[in-house]
Parts: structure tokens; sequence; C-alpha cells
């Protein structure tokens, strides 16, 4: 009864482009004029073996790291250093490859948190917790439980998150990445360290979140079957370059990919 | 048998008359969004009406058989009533049921719509959709997932609302017509086929009608004056019979409100939000509970341990008599005052049973001990014994008349007679119409003149005048020299220690019995956290020598006990072992109600079997597994077995002594 895949028809322009941006921390280049973009509702893998710069290019997209050349477009916007809080303004969520949680509070008020951006009333209006703040407060409530539900979390609603196991936690932190109504998510390795129960749980948020939101998601995976499975198209990094961008059955079979992989030392031709 | 008011035969006929008398009332709550929702009966009659004509639309007749796949939801209560206004006869299948076992039920039953939960369930209908050529539309209630769906076949259950609400609005006359549909059902026609789990062989559909259903209903919520103020939670399987007669026809019959909690996981939290008053769950979830306030416990402050220890002592000793208004002296009733205040109230409010007045478990025997307990601190837990083919009750315990191992008398309009071999028949207004196309099956169980066989082993106490179940018929079995051996007396024995989860005893034919084991990973878990034993998987801990050395003890303790009973004596257990695996239903081994499946079991583990009774200390075995999705794998591991002393039969000392 499934429909054929339809994806060609919904990927949309450039939501982001990357050009020729170089990164460099004193003498050691993190990345060297990478280029690439990322379409309007796909799910778009950033592999690559350690070290290959992937985290940096995240850091880079959402403005954690002003990158020394090259400019990001985004939403049509071209810029080359914006600060990571006008990126959430902008639209742009994200998770972290470590969590970070507020790890004394409740699944609830972390998710909550997410949603800071988006409230209005100041600190005093919220202090007294009455007429307008209490109704942005109830309308933020039912989002919050929208993503609940969506992520089937209601059962840890009011435990705190540094009581939970750790396939719950990134589960919270992607609540409330949600929880900001991004245009762009980045996932910094959402299935690291995670069972196979687990991997199998998150890739179907992460599909989800995709169809049913239509957010476009960046993710850097180690997980092969996991990046093959969910991606729509895929960088390939490796030492900084970029040494591959294609749909995952075009990089599986990829010379320079399987190099890299393989480990083979650099600067020895095959 | 007596009647029921013909206007009022059905469950839609008493859906309307509802929402006409207490119309304002709150007849169904869902917790959704992290908020409790709520429906009155009038509510509740627009809605059931919209889907109602809405399954007409799509072409559901009377006669016809559907699906109601899925948890506790509201909308698969509405949608039973629903197709039951049009003389449509619902099926409902236990959610968690594998592909393989749901095609076979939906095949036999001829299902030609299904309404189920969500993206899951459609899966598994699309996975055996070409072993269903009868199946036409899928109805869904939770949209998730499967947008991207072809929706030839499928569609939502909100759209299927709005086909009847525009018919509704549209046709003056399609009221009066479904109106029609609902006052030509009678109380003699066929109202659902419930497929029982079933020990052995295939499910069988037991057809009740609703004067069964309703007239147990009735009689039930006479026996425990139940009205239109019970609030209820929906949380246990909607093919299970219990939850049947429980959440929707006691309801519609009594006008009182069922709760449905937000997910399985929010149970315990959702009860203690609604405060329930009526209760219904089979042992495993008072075991579960005790279990978990114990392990608890032993995690908490010496303080706090001992107040509950000395507060538990009290509770033991006076509880149970408070409860059934025996005459308790004054100082007693103080101190136990005290110990509500500080440990029982906590404790039951802990678990949302603060307003319960009464609670029933039934579906298997529980443990006394664990019985008693929740009695002592003030739970009205009462027995029962149902069936399926009964429309539930048999058997229960009036107020007052409480023992912890009896099931209790006939209830209203239910006469219970032993045959010669010790199985108890009974005859009631609740008997069942037949099996769904097995008139075999059904003769084989339903004498002549109305009778039906239990498969049960019992005899009524002479003290109490109560029904006692020992094991099912066919299973009570005799050791080579004769000595009784009812397994399922021993297994319960052994299951009342929080860190066993199931027992397998075997001994028939045999020499002597023998056990099998499954520790409860929760408790035997936080025992290992407490000890330093270090473990890595639930097999390395289940082989763990000192976990063998706990078993071994809780097993003395046992044979000790058997020994004091004298018939039972001969059913010690010589030797055990720890099983490598939990026992799990997706591989057969436990029904869908969680029952062991022991002929299955001995014949699946035979190596284990074979070296308990050939004197070896060490068993190999390999077992296949189905995970989840169906795939399946293999465990291998090697079991160590212990031997037990057995206890000399104190009923030996008794003979001497007369």
């Amino acid at each position: 009864m499934r429909a054929p895949s339809s994806r060609e028809v919904r990927l949309g322009e450039a939501l982001l482009a990357v050009e020729n941006v170089s990164l460099a921390f004193g003498g050691v280049r993190a990345l060297t004029d990478v280029s690439f973009d990322i379409r309007k509702g796909e799910i778009r893998a950033i592999i690559g073996p350690n070290g290959a710069g992937k985290t940096s290019m995240l850091n880079v997209i959402n403005g954690f790291y002003p990158p020394n050349t090259g400019r990001i477009t985004f939403k049509g916007e071209a810029r080359t250093t914006m600060r990571p809080y006008a990126a959430a303004l902008g639209g742009i969520a994200r998770t972290f490859q470590n969590l970070a949680l507020f790890r004394g509070m409740t699944t609830l008020d972390n998710i909550m948190a997410g949603r800071a951006l988006k409230m209005h009333r100041g600190f005093f209006w919220q202090l007294i917790r009455h007429g307008p703040a209490l109704r942005e407060e109830v309308e933020h409530r039912r989002r919050v439980e929208e993503i609940i539900d969506f992520l089937e979390i209601a059962a840890i609603r009011k435990v705190q998150v540094g009581r939970l196991p750790y396939g719950l936690q990134k589960r919270v932190e992607l609540g409330r990445a949600l929880a900001m109504e991004p245009d762009l998510l980045l996932l910094d390795e959402p299935m690291a360290g995670m069972n196979l129960e687990e991997k199998e749980d998150m890739s179907r948020f992460i599909l989800d979140v995709n169809q049913q939101y239509g957010t476009t998601i960046a993710l850097i995976e180690h997980d092969m079957g996991v990046v093959m499975d969910l991606s729509d198209r895929v960088v390939v990094l490796d030492y900084g370059r970029k040494i591959a961008d294609a749909t995952p059955d075009e990089v599986k079979c990829d010379k320079n990919v399987i190099r890299a992989y393989l480990g083979e030392p650099h600067g020895i031709s095959a | 048998m007596s009647s029921i008011n013909p206007a009022l035969d059905t469950m839609p006929k008493l859906l309307i008359h509802n929402a006409g008398v207490i119309g304002g009332r709150p007849a169904i709550r869902h917790k959704d969004f992290g908020i409790w929702q709520t429906w009155t009966w009038s509510e509740m009659l627009e809605e059931v009406r919209a889907f109602s004509v809405g399954l007409d639309e799509l072409g559901l007749k009377r006669g016809d058989k559907f699906a109601i796949i899925g948890g506790n939801r509201p909308r698969l209560y509405w949608a039973i009533c629903a197709g039951q206004a049009l003389g449509a006869v619902p099926v409902p299948v236990y959610a968690d049921a594998v592909a393989e076992e749901m095609a076979y039920v939906l095949a036999h039953a001829e299902v030609t719509l299904a309404v189920v939960e969500d993206q899951e369930q459609v899966d598994k209908i699309i996975a055996i959709s070409d072993r269903l050529p009868q199946l036409g539309r899928v109805v869904y209630d939770e949209p998730r997932g499967l947008k991207d769906y072809d929706h030839a076949r499928l569609i939502a259950f909100e759209d299927v609302q709005r086909l009847g609400r525009k018919k509704l609005a549209g046709d003056a006359g399609c009221l009066r017509q479904w109106e029609a549909a609902v006052a030509a059902g009678k109380g003699g026609d066929l109202s659902i086929i419930l497929y029982t789990s079933g020990t052995t062989g295939r499910p069988k559909g037991v057809m009740l009608t609703y004067e069964n259903a309703i007239v147990s209903a009735r009689n039930a919520n006479a026996f425990d004056n139940l009205g239109r103020d019970e609030e209820v939670i929906a949380y246990l399987p909607l093919a299970w019979i219990g939850d049947h007669i429980f959440s929707y026809v006691q309801s519609y019959v009594a006008g009182y409100c069922v709760n449905c909690p937000e997910t399985p996981d929010t149970v315990v939290e959702d009860r203690r939000e609604i405060g329930t008053t009526y209760a219904f769950a089979p042992p495993r979830v008072y075991e579960n509970t005790l279990t978990l306030t114990m392990v608890r416990m032993a995690d908490a402050g010496a303080f706090k341990r001992k107040l509950f220890d000395f507060f538990i002592a009290v509770a033991r000793r006076w509880g149970e008599k408070i409860l059934n208004r025996e005459k308790v002296p004054l100082g007693a009733r103080a101190l136990y005052g005290i110990g509500n205040l500080l440990v029982y109230g906590p404790l039951k409010n802990r678990f949302g049973l603060s307003r319960i007045r009464v609670a029933y478990t039934a579906g298997e025997a529980i443990g006394p001990e664990i019985f008693r307990f929740w009695r002592a601190v003030g739970l009205n837990l009462k027995q029962l014994y149902g069936q399926t083919e009964a429309s539930v009750y048999v058997t229960a315990q009036p107020d007052g008349e409480i023992d912890a191992e009896t099931v209790g008398k006939p209830t209203p309009e239910v006469e219970v007679k032993i045959a010669e071999n010790g199985e108890v028949l009974f005859r009631s207004p609740g008997v069942f119409v037949g099996y769904y196309k097995d008139p075999d099956k059904t003769a084989e169980v339903r004498t002549p003149d109305g009778w039906v066989r239990t498969g049960d082993a019992g005899f009524f106490d002479s003290k109490t005048g109560h029904l006692k179940i020992i094991d099912r018929a066919k299973d009570v079995g005799r050791l080579n020299d004769g000595t009784l051996l009812a397994p399922k007396y021993v297994e319960n024995k052994l299951k009342f220690y929080p860190n066993i989860r199931e027992a397998v005893a075997i001994g028939a034919g045999r020499d002597f019995v023998c056990a099998m084991v499954n520790i409860d990973l929760t408790a035997v878990g936080s025992w290992a956290e407490r000890n330093n034993v270090v473990y890595s998987s639930y097999q390395e801990l289940a082989g763990h020598p000192r976990v063998y050395d706990m078993i071994a003890q809780h097993i003395d303790e046992v044979n000790r006990s058997l020994a004091e009973e004298g018939v039972m004596a001969g059913a010690q257990i010589r030797r055990f072992l720890v099983l490598h695996k939990e026992l799990d239903a997706d591989d057969g081994e436990l029904t869908r109600t969680q029952k062991i499946r022991r002929g299955f079991i001995t014949e699946r583990y035979a190596p284990l079997v074979e070296a308990l009774y050939g004197g070896a200390t060490t068993a190999d075995i390999s077992t296949e597994v189905t995970f989840e999705d169906g795939h399946k794998g293999a465990i291998a591991a090697r079991v160590a077995i212990r031997d037990m002393k057995p206890y000399a039969a104190r009923a030996a000392k008794m003979e001497r002594a007369a």
C-alpha cells in the first residue's frame, strides 16, 4: 500500500549553501575549501573518519565558529559571521555529540527551555505569571506536549533528565531542538552509544520529523547502515576536505571514500 | 434466567439511553497531550453515531465481522459500539500479537474491515494482506507516519466520522435510519467474538450474545454495588474478556466512567491522578507492584526501612481483621491508624489505590502472601474466578468473606458443580453461544444441558463453602509412585519470591519434581547492585553462582512449606536450574495473558529436562528466539543444575500422633 517515493518531487531549492569555507585553529586546518548545499526538505548526512572536521562543519553552520574564508547562504541571505543566538532565531536548531541538557530539570522543563526564544513576555510578566504571560505559557506548553507525544516520552515527562538512560536523554535533546520549530535541524551523532533498538527508534523519529514537520535535517553519523537508510544525499569529509558528495549508493562505491575509511596512508597514490 | 428489558438489551441501546438520562455525566476520559480530555455520555453518543454512520457509508453491514486492533483508546471502544449499532460483530485482536497470529485470527473470523490504532498495526496488516482477501478498508486512529502510505484502502478515523457527520447533516432520514438499525438489534444477537489466547493449539473464537454480556455485567454491578460514580482505568488488552466486560459493558450498564491512560507506561501515574474506585487486574500487577515496593524499600534509608517493617508487621497482624470488620483491640486499632497515616496510606497513594472500594484479582491464582499483604494495608482485594466462556463471572468473594486460597462463591445466577474427575463445571446466563466455526470444540466443552467444563480442577472448601482451584484439570498429574502433583500450586509458591519471575514445575510420570526458574531482572538486578555482583547480561546474571545460592534458599523454604502440607509433601523440588533467557510470549513460551505453556516449554527445553532427570550438573542448550520485528536468532548457553534436599513430610508425624 506504500506509495513510491516522492522525495525527488518534495526536495526544493537550497536552504543552506556552504561556499569555499575554510577554518583553521592556529596552524591546524580543520576545514579546507568546503562547498556543498542542503536542500529544503532533505536529510543530508555529513560523514567521514574521526577528525575529518564534521563537528567543525556543524559549528560553522550554526555560527559557533566564524569561518576564516568562504561564505554561508541561509534562506537566501549570505553571511560570513553569525552569532549562535542569531542562528537559533533564524531557525537553526541542533543537538550535541555529548549531551547538553539541564540535568537537574525535568524532561518537560528541558523541552520548555527550547521555547525560550519564542516567548515574548519579559521577566516581570513571567514572574507575575498571570494574564498574557500565563496564556503564552499555556500555548507553549501545548506545543511542547505535542512534541512529548510525538517522541513518545510521556512516561518521563516529570522525571529529571539526569536520571534517565542515555538513549532517552538523546530523545529529550531532540525534543528540545524540535521545540524551536527549526527550519534546519543539525544532529551531531544522534545515535552514538545507542543499542540496536534505540537506534531503530531514533531513526524512525528522525524520518517522522522530516516527513511530518517537513524539517530539513543535517546529521553527522558514524553508523553507515543508518546513514545509508536515512539520508537523501551524503557529504564525505576527510582531513577537512570534501572528498565526495552524492547519493548514499554512489558514495558507497566511491574509490576515495573507501580509501579514506580503510585508513590507507595519505599522500601515497593507489 | 432473569429477563432483561428489551429496550435496553444491547450496548448501543444503552448508550442512547444513558445519553438521555445521564447525558451530562462523564462517560470516558483519555489523557492526551498531558491533559485529561472528557466526553460525556451525550458527547460520546455523537462520536459513536458519526463513526457508525461513517462505517455504514464504507459498506459495513449487519452480520459482518470487523477487527479492532490496538491499545485502550476511546476511539477503539467507540468503534466497538459503532459497529454493534449496525449489527456488525467486533473481533478485538491482541495488539501485541505478531503478524502471523493476527493473520490466523483475521482470516478465521473473515473480517471485512479493521479499525486499528497506528502505523505499527497498519504495517502488520499490510504484511499479511495477501492472506486476507476478504479484508476491505483499514481505519486508523493515529495518523503519525502514515502520510506517505497509499490511501486507497486506508482511511483516518476522523475522516470516517466526517463521512458520517456529512451524511447525518445532509439527510434528515439518516438519523432515523440509524436509530432503527440500533432498535433492530436484539439481546439474543451475537455481540462479539473474543479469541482466547489458549494454552494449547490455535486460538478459539468465543461467541457471546448481548444478553450474555449484559446479564453478567448487571449481576456483577449488583454484587459489588457499583453505580454511576465509579471511576475505572482501562489498561488491559481490549481482546481480553475482562477488559471488555469491565471497561465497556459494565460501564454502559452502570453508567460509570472509563479512563484511558496516556500510554501503557503511564498507567500508575494516570491511575493516581484519577483515583479509581474499582479495579480489576491479573495477579501479576499486584505482584509487580509489591516487588517494586520491596525493592525500593531495600534501597531506602535505615530509618524509613525500620518504620516500614514495623508498620507492615502491624498491618499483617491486624489489617485484615479491621478490613473484615472483626473485633480488634483499641490499641491495635490506634497503632494501625498511625501506620495508615505514615505507611499504608502513602503506599496506596503511590500506586493510585487510595480511593479503591473493590479491587479484584483474576486470571490466575495469586500468591497468598501477596494477597494478604494488600489486604493487610487496607486494600479491599478480592478474588474472582472467571472465564471467557462465562462472560467472566463464575465465582467471586463477597465483601467480608475473604480467604487467600479460595476464589469465592458462585456469583448471582451462576450454578457450579464438581465433576467426578475433580473438574469444575458451571451453568449461567453468561454461558457463550459456541466457538466460532468450531462445533466440535463447542461440544467438547459444553454439555447438551448447558454445563460448561472449565478445564480447571477444584473443590468446595468445607470450612468456607468457597470454591478452591488447584490447577488445570489436565495438568494435575502423578509422579511414578502415585504422589499427586499440581504443578501450578508449586510454581505459585515459588513465584511469591520477588526474585523469581516465572517457574515451571515438572514431574508427572517421573520419579521426582524438578523446577526451571526465571529470575526477575528488576529484583535480582537491584540485589546484584547492592551486593557487588558484576554482570553484563541477563544470561550472565541468571547463571551466577550467588544467584543460584539465593534461589536455592527460596526453594528450600518452598520445600519446607510443602512438607508441612501433607498431600503436597511428595511434590518437593529435588533439582532445579535457572533458565538463561526470559520466557516470552513472542517465542510461544507464555500465552498473551502471560501464563506459562508448560508442555511447550518442556518440549523446547528438552535437553535441560533430560539433564535434570539424568543427574548431570550442567547442560548445554541452544534456543531460537523471535525478536519484536519478527526476525529470528539463537541463544546458546550452558546451564548449571543444583540438587536440593527434601524435608520429611510432617503428615507422617501427625499419623504417628493419631
